[in-house]
């Protein structure tokens, strides 16, 4: 039934049926293959009728599709979470500690453990930070950890999202609509729920106002616009959290305070959540061609008149070459050895790392520095010699542009099929909301699964699908 | 309570473009059945369907000549004409997602599934076979939005705008009818009720949905300045200018209360109202028909304008 040198996490490596899908598992034996197929179909009707797609950049013909969702929940029990939930927590409160450092004392570079090139000649560094304290002192209001597993204990993580992650609609639209179609798993089976998230977003948005806000903070999402690829996303949060969704051009500068434009004249925004890149951010701080921003929002950030979420400047801490060096941050600032290993990384900057990435391509993963959305990697052992080769030439040219790491066996949950159950790689994106004092992971996330026989991109804009993500209570 | 400028701006088009659409619904339905009475010359006809929809130049620009195939691609799902009911319902749907936030998941969904059938039954052109079974659906579907407009959203100024764009539409398309038919209507072409006549009056109040109510009000009696009097003067009937510009005043007074003064778009209502809309059909006659509707037509557009500037809706 599954590979047994991998670990599936229905059925573990050897075949036998694991703990937290007993009771899912003895639903699942009772039900008619049919009556799933159809259910499988009712769940495309009801994202495609919500409207819950994303947009395909440079495909007119399918301007909208939908992520394929599937139907058999991944699900962790209680006491691995609780590991899991602390070593994110841990991380989290480095990454801002690391974020805060680096564009103030840089203590980190003083103390030897992070070389002075990698923070000032790195790309996602802003100048424009230098000595910015944000309002309550959070870097990285909301923060995405993606974790990869390959056995019973073994969990990894491989990227840590701290600009803008996306994806936590789906996250609870999954769990609403395994709600809708199948009440009778969640009597059964005690799943922690992630239903609060938009209230503790807000809430938390709301507690890291800047001294200037209204009692009642006004908060505000920004997007980039409707032909985004997380439009519906932007919407979704700005509606179940009832504030309002705005673009660049609802907004401008008055007297100090960034505003909006309404029926009845502009009003100052306390926070905005901005789902825009820092780059577009601001037409007179940075892209001066960039029509998605605010002229001069910076100018009021740094005067403390907003709260911009996630802070600028907070790329440099999700960038993968600043990734490898994420145990010795941890450790500089928490004083604790990490809860949750990295991923063992090859930093191609350095000739001895690279030259082994060289004669080991094959066998490797190597990632762009700056890349995301699966785009510009190379997986070894899937990859046919030529494209090995035209890799080899761009990892020669600039190898400092490229980390390479082993190609992990990841985990794989079964999805149901037309042939029945059977295995995918998967990983998962749990969600951590930062406020002063406070980290909060919501108990779940979103799994991401490749729905291709052993393939292991799951980003959806190459072909990968969602699960719900149970988290048991034990 | 304010919102974004932007946002009354999609609701505003939205309510516009789903008017739209089914007003062009009908306006097809209408030449469809003048059609089949064989009493009418059907290219002509069409030419004064198109014409009342707003979109004869370009249709002649794009087809040349009319006939009834065209014309009812044309106004069902041609991607070139901005008011074909397949554009309107894509247009609605954009402007839907652009003011998500606004409308309750209802009505979203229901714009939605709209757009999702109308996609599907459209997609290719339509025989005349499948003509009456599209045109249900068609209709179907603007009940449920409408439906779903009165029943979940709460009456706030996002209900206003709403209605905003409603009644401008609305009254914008009974005005058009009007101008493309005047002629139907004059005194000086009245006769007894040739059967020609009278399919052209029956035309006229199909194409707002009156040929019912206007046989309940007047039997079998009505001639052309009763039906005069019910599409412009009778604010019982929903779709007549009296009706439209009286529901415009309304939703613009809830939106300005507590103002100082009334806004500008008001002023130009009230102007309206009490210059065109005060006086009896026998007045309407005497100061010309055409001119008359004319100048409501040109007032309307400026209500529009006006509004647009009053809640700014652009920058």
């Amino acid at each position: 039934m599954t590979d047994a040198a991998l670990f599936d996490e229905m059925w573990g490596s050897d075949n036998a049926l694991r703990d937290p899908y007993r009771t899912f598992h003895g639903w699942l034996d009772q039900e008619d293959p049919a009556r799933l197929r159809a259910k499988q179909r009712e769940a495309e009707d009801l994202f495609r009728l919500t409207g819950i797609t994303f947009n395909v950049y440079g495909k007119a013909d399918a301007e909208e599709r939908l992520i394929p969702f599937d139907i058999i929940p991944r699900i962790i029990s209680g006491a691995e979470w609780y590991r899991l939930s602390r070593g994110i927590e841990q991380r989290v409160r480095a990454i801002n500690a690391f974020l805060h450092d680096i564009y103030h004392k840089q203590e980190i570079v003083k103390a030897g453990r992070i070389p002075e090139e990698m923070i000032s000649r790195n790309e996602a560094f802003l100048p424009q930070m230098i000595g910015v304290e944000p309002p309550g002192g959070v870097y990285t209001h909301i923060v995405g950890i993606d974790l990869v597993r390959t056995g019973p204990g073994e969990f990894f993580v491989l990227e840590d999202n701290a600009r803008t992650p996306s994806g936590v609609s789906y996250m609870l639209e999954n769990r609403e609509t395994m709600l809708q179609m199948f009440p009778e798993l969640f009597s059964q089976n005690r799943v922690q729920s992630v239903q609060n998230y938009p209230v503790d977003l807000r809430r938390s948005l709301s507690a890291c106002a800047p001294a200037c806000a209204a009692a009642d903070p006004v908060v505000a999402v920004l997007t980039p616009g409707i032909y985004n690829s997380a439009y519906y996303e932007h919407a979704f949060l700005a509606d179940q959290m009832g504030v309002e969704l705005v673009e660049g051009h609802d907004l401008r500068v008055v007297d100090g305070r960034v505003a909006m434009r309404t029926t009845r004249g502009y009003k100052a925004i306390d926070v905005l959540y901005r789902r825009v890149d820092d780059d577009f951010l601001d037409p007179l701080n940075f892209d001066p061609e960039s029509m998605l921003g605010v002229p001069g929002i910076m100018d009021v950030y740094r005067a403390g008149g907003i709260t911009i979420a996630n802070a600028p400047g907070t790329g440099i801490a999700d960038d993968k070459a600043i990734y490898s060096y994420m145990p010795e941050i941890v450790e500089f600032y928490t004083g604790e050895q990490p809860l949750l290993p990295n991923v063992q990384t090859w930093r191609c900057s350095e000739p001895d790392a690279l030259a082994y990435v060289l004669d080991n391509l094959e066998d490797l993963v190597v990632k762009e520095v700056h890349g995301s959305g699966g785009y510009g990697m190379l997986i070894g052992p899937t990859a046919t010699k030529k494209d090995i080769a035209t890799f080899r030439k761009k990892l020669q040219a600039r190898p400092g542009n490229y980390i390479a790491q082993p190609t992990l066996s990841l985990s794989t949950v079964p999805i149901f099929s037309r042939a029945g159950l059977t295995p995918r790689h998967v990983d998962l994106r749990p969600f951590v909301l930062v406020s002063p004092g406070k980290v909060h992971v919501t108990p779940g996330g979103l799994t991401r699964v490749a729905l291709k026989k052993g393939s292991l991109v799951v980003n959806s804009s190459q072909g990968g699908g969602t699960k719900d993500t149970w988290v048991l209570e034990d | 309570m304010a919102m974004l400028g932007k946002t009354a701006n999609g609701l505003f088009w939205m309510s516009r473009y789903l008017e739209r659409a089914e007003n062009i619904a009908r306006l097809i339905e209408t030449g469809q059945r003048i059609g089949l009475t064989r009493l009418g010359n059907s290219e002509e006809e069409w030419t004064s369907v198109l014409e009342s929809a707003g979109s004869l130049g370009a249709f002649l620009a794009e087809n040349g000549t009319v006939t009834k195939e065209a014309a009812i691609n044309w106004m069902l799902r041609a991607r070139e004409n901005p008011s074909s009911i397949q554009s309107c319902i894509h247009s609605a749907r954009q402007n839907a997602r652009l003011v998500r936030t606004a409308i309750t998941g209802e009505l979203w969904e229901a714009i939605n599934a709209t757009y999702m059938d109308s996609k599907t039954l459209l997609a290719r052109k339509v025989s005349e076979r499948d003509m009456p079974h599209v045109m249900r659906l068609i209709r179907q579907n603007a009940a449920l939005v409408r439906g779903m407009t009165h029943g979940t959203m709460l009456r706030n100024e996002i209900y206003d705008f709403l209605r905003l764009g409603t009644f401008l539409e609305r009254a914008d398309n009974t005005a058009r009818i009007l101008d493309v038919k005047y002629y139907v209507l004059l005194p000086s072409v009245r006769s007894v009720g040739t059967s020609i006549d009278n399919v052209q009056w029956e035309s006229i109040l199909r194409s707002v949905s009156a040929r019912g109510g206007f046989r309940m009000e007047y039997g079998a009696t009505g001639g052309p300045q009763e039906i005069t009097h019910f599409l412009i003067l009778d604010k019982r009937m929903p779709r007549s200018l009296a009706f439209c510009v009286n529901k415009l005043k309304t939703n613009l007074g809830y939106l300005n209360s507590g103002q100082p003064q009334r806004c500008p778009a008001q002023r130009l209502v009230a102007d309206l109202e009490s210059r065109y809309l005060s006086h009896d059909v026998a007045a309407i006659f005497d100061y010309g028909l055409h001119e008359f509707i004319q100048d409501v037509l040109d007032s309307l557009s400026k209500v529009s304008r006006q509004i647009e500037i009053d809640f700014r809706f652009y920058e």
